[in-house]
């Protein structure tokens, strides 16, 4: 009796035990559904634009290099390695061996002067099978564009299956980074070929989880790829769905009653809710942008620092990020995110400071605001990724400056018509709101693209200062990271000591999740990562 | 009656360019332009140029009327500007969620909202008449939005009888032929499926027959009232004729006309897509696309949806009107 007791007291603790020790290894099998706002537009990577679609394109396709777990920092991908020539002109990507596409064409430097190759102006391309041709192309590949690729790269050549050389028409440190994003990603040659217009509704890539099925506006099924290359981790789950879910209030209820294991974008006043759940928990994670207010810098009233810095310590930041932001954002003193390398932790920030205000009011000639006409403040119409009520934002500045005494007026219009009148700078312009959010994790694609008004016409803040464009040029030729994130440290001192814009908030990306999601985690450029997930 | 559906028909071909012009020009005026709207904060002045040109934007207007009329006249209603895919592959793929939502909420509407007109009429000023007219009220002033929201919380959250959203549970599977969900369950003989999408569709439709359903109910009272007053009703009372009998089979026929009318009215609308239900419980249906496609100033889209609204608006005008003649021998379509 006693042995039997024994015998079972022994079972007993093993079937207690088992579990606990399986709690952190990874399962597989299941179903997880990510419920979003929604539906993906296309699943062609190079031509897409939108979040929904890069976030179902992140697991189907890889690219040559891939941004690390919850940074931007580089790893090898699709690429095992490379090599850079001293004159950085010439990469040189080492590809790895054994990877398949979902549909069984082997991955190689063919695969990969054809994913591209496709997308450039002129076609300065090699392949080793020489009948490989590239259809025409018929659409825009909008961030070839305007990451400005075509006036980077020369050619793309294939010298032996497993390795591809890229030669560049002028030294461009963000390049790697660039072949990050979502448009680089390789495709099936022989896919795409295949029926290049279907292709955007039937992706193939070599990702953790391969394409099943679109229903539109309602859902997208993908499938673990078994013979996915990678067998350090996942996939795990046997299927991801994302479902479209418009109504936010109604997305969470689904969460709530287990429908869907993550709920993208809650309204914040359900964040608390989930908060106080035991069956939720919350993936958090600061977002790569920047909410910003800026100048009309080709009008010569902005052209005074002195009413630059009234301006920007009359505003209290602290106070809109907390009430409007509620909770989902921090204080910006940097207009580049914390999390990036190249930010300027020494950069003081401007205080809230009414009297300092009034002070360099007083200094540009305006004291007390008298013989200053009404401005004017255009605020954003729409909730944005780094501003989530632009107007709501306008109408706190506005009475901050009111404070001051400066008299300012909120402009709204609607979005498109915002954007092209903000662009021409129009004199009934004074200060203007808007935002970025990164797309790359390197600074200069915040800190060139936003302020260096010299470099293009395209310019959001049509900033013109000399030294601030020699700074924004050396850092894209220099090559050696720690040298240019000195550099971008110094454009940020720059930026704080002439005060061109007022950095307002980076806003967080908070999302709830079920209890039982296991390793999900957000990235800062918002893609969605399902291979290393699991379900408990 | 034949002539006069082919006339019908034909009066089609001007409403239709009527409706193009209006629309087009509608969208040119309204402010707001495609190309910033799809590249957002990131545009390049390059990139504006280059997408401004491919979808045909520096044209003048005539030329771009002219090229949308020339596709229209081959059966092409364009590509989309945001998807790239055809406007008529998305309004197929769409459209078929929107009618079956909007049937069975019609459905719903015609035999709550008769039989409560009915009821009410034959006893008028009753504490039943004032009660379901009250419960019209409500019905045509309840915001969708709201109400959509408390029924899931009821009957989703709280009792968990119905699922919240959507048209289908995920992990059951349906062989789509026609993309109506319930024909498609039944032609394959998938009860469970059958099961699952009569189940999602019972929240949205209700919520969406709300409003018809009051109008219906108003409408059937008062025509049922008028009717009831006629002489030929008192000459069957008088007959001898049951209570019953008098009521549904000589003074409602005689009622329905007005009652068709607005039904097809309804329908109409219903067929628009109800922005709003569909919103609230994800369904993928064409309503939310339309909607979608004015905010992101998508002209194909909006262009496209809405003339072939404008010819569903017709057809059912067309088949409300030779209704009056199946239901009313009196009246004769010519």
């Amino acid at each position: 009796m006693a042995r039997k007791l024994g015998v079972l007291l022994v079972v007993l603790a093993l079937v207690w035990a088992v579990p606990v020790l399986a709690a952190d290894t990874p399962k597989s099998g299941g179903t997880i559904v990510f419920g979003r706002g929604g539906d993906s537009v296309g699943l062609d990577p190079a031509y897409e634009t939108d979040g929904n679609s890069f976030m179902v394109c992140d697991n189907v396709f890889e690219a040559l290099v891939a941004y690390q777990d919850e940074s931007t920092a580089l790893e090898p991908g699709l690429a095992e390695s490379w090599d850079i020539s001293p004159d950085g002109l010439t990469y040189t990507f080492h590809l790895r061996k054994g990877v398949k596409f979902h549909d069984g064409t082997p991955f190689n430097a063919d695969a990969v002067v054809f994913s591209i190759g496709r997308m450039m102006k002129e076609r300065k391309v090699k392949f080793m099978d020489p009948k490989l041709t590239i259809p025409a192309q018929e659409r825009t590949p909008e961030y070839w564009v305007s990451m400005e690729m075509d006036s980077t790269v020369d050619s793309i050549e294939a010298v032996d299956p497993h390795t591809v050389v890229f030669r560049l028409k002028r030294v461009e440190a963000p390049f790697l980074a660039n072949l990050g994003m979502d448009f680089a990603d390789i495709i099936s040659p022989t896919a795409f070929s295949k029926d290049p217009k279907a292709f955007v509704r039937n992706p193939v890539g070599t990702g953790p989880f391969k394409f099943v099925e679109w229903v539109t506006d309602d859902r997208i099924v993908l499938e673990k790829f078994a013979d996915y290359w990678d067998k350090r981790g996942g996939p795990y789950l046997d299927k991801v769905v994302f479902r479209a879910i418009p109504e936010n209030s109604v997305r969470f209820l689904e969460l709530k009653t287990g429908n869907i294991h993550i709920c993208q974008f809650p309204n914040p006043a359900d964040i608390d809710l989930a908060r106080k759940d035991p069956n939720l928990k919350l993936t958090e994670q600061p977002g790569m942008n920047i909410g910003y207010l800026s100048f009309n810098h080709t009008k010569p009233l902005w052209q005074n620092a002195d009413m630059r810095r009234a301006i920007a310590h009359a505003i209290n930041t602290k106070a809109i990020v907390d009430n409007i932001y509620q909770g989902m954002g921090q204080v910006a003193k940097n207009p580049i995110p914390p999390t990036m390398w190249g930010y300027n932790e020494s950069v003081p920030g401007f205080a809230h400071d009414p009297e300092l205000a009034k002070q360099y009011l007083a200094k540009a000639g305006y004291p007390e605001g008298k013989g200053l006409p009404e401005i004017t403040l255009w605020s954003m119409p729409v909730p944005r990724p780094y501003n989530p009520e632009g107007l709501k934002v306008g109408v706190a500045m506005v009475s901050d400056l009111k404070k001051v005494g400066i008299n300012a007026r909120i402009v709204s219009y609607d979005w498109g018509t915002y954007l092209k009148r903000q662009r021409e700078q129009p004199e009934d312009m004074d200060l203007f709101q808007l935002g970025w959010t990164g797309d790359n994790g390197d600074p200069d694609n915040f800190l060139a693209v936003l302020f260096d008004g010299l470099a293009s016409d395209s310019v959001r803040t049509q900033w013109k200062n000399e030294k601030y464009h020699e700074l924004m040029l050396k850092g894209k030729q220099t090559i050696d990271q720690n040298q240019r994130a000195a550099i971008y440290k110094e454009a940020l001192q720059l930026i704080y000591d002439e005060c061109p814009v007022i950095s307002i908030a980076h806003s967080t990306v908070i999302w709830p999740a079920l209890n039982n999601v296991q390793n999900f985690k957000l990235h800062p450029t918002s893609s969605v990562r399902m291979k290393n997930v699991w379900l408990k | 009656m034949l002539a006069y559906i082919v006339r019908r028909l034909l009066i089609l071909i001007p409403t239709l360019l009527g409706v193009s012009i209006i629309v087009f020009m509608m969208l040119r005026m309204t402010p707001g332009d495609p190309a910033e709207l799809l590249l957002g904060e990131r545009a390049t002045n390059e990139a504006l140029v280059e997408v401004r040109e491919r979808l045909g934007l520096n044209e003048p207007l005539h030329v771009q009327y002219g090229l949308f009329l020339k596709r229209l006249a081959q059966g092409d209603l364009g590509e989309t500007i945001w998807t790239r895919q055809k406007v008529w592959t998305e309004i197929r793929e769409r459209f078929p969620a929107t009618i079956e939502l909007a049937v069975v909420a019609l459905g719903i509407s015609c035999v709550v909202g008769i039989f409560l007109g009915i009821v009410s009429a034959t006893r008028q000023y009753s504490i039943f008449d004032y009660l379901s007219m009250l419960g019209a009220l409500i019905g045509v002033s309840m915001p969708i939005f709201w109400l959509g929201l408390v029924f899931m919380l009821i009957f989703s959250l709280g009792l968990g009888w119905l699922p919240i959203s959507g048209r289908l549970s995920i992990g059951v599977s349906i062989e789509t032929i026609t993309n109506f969900y319930i024909l498609d369950s039944l032609l394959t003989r998938n009860w469970v499926a059958l099961r699952d999408v009569i189940w999602h569709i019972i929240m949205p439709a209700v919520t969406l027959s709300t409003i018809p359903t009051a109008i219906v109910a108003r409408m059937t009272r008062s025509a049922m009232l008028e009717v009831l007053r006629q002489d030929y009703i008192k000459t069957a009372k008088a007959k001898g004729l049951s209570n019953f009998k008098v009521v549904y089979k000589h003074a409602l026929r005689n009622a329905l006309i007005p009652v068709v009318t607005t039904i097809g009215l309804q329908f109409g609308v219903l067929l628009c897509g109800a922005i709003l239900t569909e919103t609230i419980f994800a369904w993928p249906g064409v309503g939310k696309w339309m909607y979608d496609a004015v905010m992101k100033r998508d002209y194909m889209v909006i262009q496209g949806g809405t003339l072939f609204i404008a010819s569903l608006f017709i057809f059912i005008n067309l088949a409300v009107d030779v209704l009056y003649a199946v239901i009313n021998p009196r009246i004769s379509v010519r």
